[in-house]
């Protein structure tokens, strides 16, 4: 049954700026019908986000949201999170935005435990500024900055964020859409820092570049070449190997920032007032 | 909500027993995603655009509409009433 958008969009925002095949248009359909999912109220959400192809996302949306600067969505969503601990405050970023420029902020959001769900838009490139290499592009590929393929090795969102604390961290692919729905929903309901790491395809500056072909043969690499969780444990290391899993890495509870900060208060409060 | 309903996009509605697939124009790019995704074979690329051609073969596996980035597909199942 068609589900409808159009409740959680702003009205004359469409069509959006993304290139032809694009997937960010499906994670972001994949987060609204999260957020329906878990039933938010419109006017206590706020979706923050910093500069770069994903951070466009939020001014479609109809939420409360805020586009802040280059890599700071999340010291912007934590300052709004510290202010109003009853806010559900969702960040979403690009690989670039989120990981290189914003990758100090990344690791100390997910040390602290705070109440904010990140999600990841990772298609491997800088899509808006011309193509160059960001952290996640894999070793050897083209970008704009590498001519002769990456020297560097790129990042593991997940194991980054498990490595740095969070306390829900989840891999799912645009062809992958439902489990990626409900990976964000679930990310969304968990008290303390959620990253769900979207892979996404850019089929304009990556995937031309990289001769992967058309945006829906770029979709359904990941058919092919991701693995769940589950069934990765029943396979070997060799065929496992340059395959990408996918699915919830990990699911803890912790102390949450905002009411850990909280007892800090009444504690000093009570010692005021005691005398 | 006046407001609202003047910028509602043309829609293309192409119809078969109760099953209706809306194409909104203005917002397809013609990356031919659902194209591809179809296993039935039910849309086609004309003028950059997407055309319902096969509504009868369509079984509502929503791979198209799902997986469409650009919000131009919508589709109502069969003997049941859309959300919209």
């Amino acid at each position: 049954m068609a589900f409808n958008y159009d409740k959680y969009m702003r009205p004359g925002k469409l069509p959006h700026i993304w290139c032809p095949g694009c997937a960010h248009g499906i994670v972001m359909k994949s987060i609204i019908r999260a957020l329906d999912r878990v039933g938010l109220d419109k006017d206590r959400t706020v979706i923050v986000s910093g500069i770069g192809c994903a951070s466009r996302m939020p001014g479609y949306v109809d939420f409360n949201t805020l586009h802040t600067t280059h890599g700071r969505s999340l010291a912007f969503a934590t300052g709004v999170k510290m202010a109003d601990p009853s806010l559900n405050v969702i960040c979403v970023a690009g690989d670039g935005d989120s990981l290189a420029i914003g990758g100090n902020h990344f690791i100390h959001a997910c040390r602290r435990n705070i109440d904010i769900t990140m999600i990841v838009f990772n298609n491997n490139i800088y899509g808006m500024t011309g193509g160059q290499f960001s952290p996640t592009t894999p070793h050897g590929k083209l970008a704009s900055t590498t001519p002769y393929g990456n020297p560097d090795y790129a990042f593991d969102v997940a194991e980054l964020s498990m490595g740095a604390g969070a306390t829900y961290v989840s891999r799912g692919t645009v062809y992958h859409a439902i489990p990626l729905e409900r990976q964000i929903a679930d990310g969304i309901t968990h008290k303390g820092f959620s990253v769900i790491d979207a892979l996404c395809t850019c089929p304009t500056t990556y995937g031309r570049r990289n001769k992967l072909g058309s945006p829906i043969d770029m979709i359904l690499w990941f058919k092919d070449n991701t693995v769940g969780l589950k069934a990765a444990q029943k396979l070997s290391p060799e065929e496992l190997e340059g395959k990408i899993l996918t699915g919830v890495f990990r699911n803890d509870i912790k102390p949450e920032y905002c009411e850990e900060y909280q007892k800090i208060i009444e504690m000093a409060q009570g010692a005021v007032a005691g005398g | 909500m006046s407001a609202v309903k003047a910028l509602k996009e043309e829609r293309v509605v192409a119809e078969h027993e109760g099953r209706q697939i809306t194409i909104i124009p203005r917002y397809c790019k013609g990356c031919e995603i659902c194209v591809k995704l179809c296993p039935q074979s039910v849309l086609e690329i004309k003028d950059f655009k997407v055309h319902v051609a096969r509504i009868q073969d369509c079984t509502e596996c929503m791979l198209c509409e799902i997986r469409c980035p650009d919000f131009a597909i919508e589709i109502a199942g069969k003997g049941k009433k859309g959300k919209s």
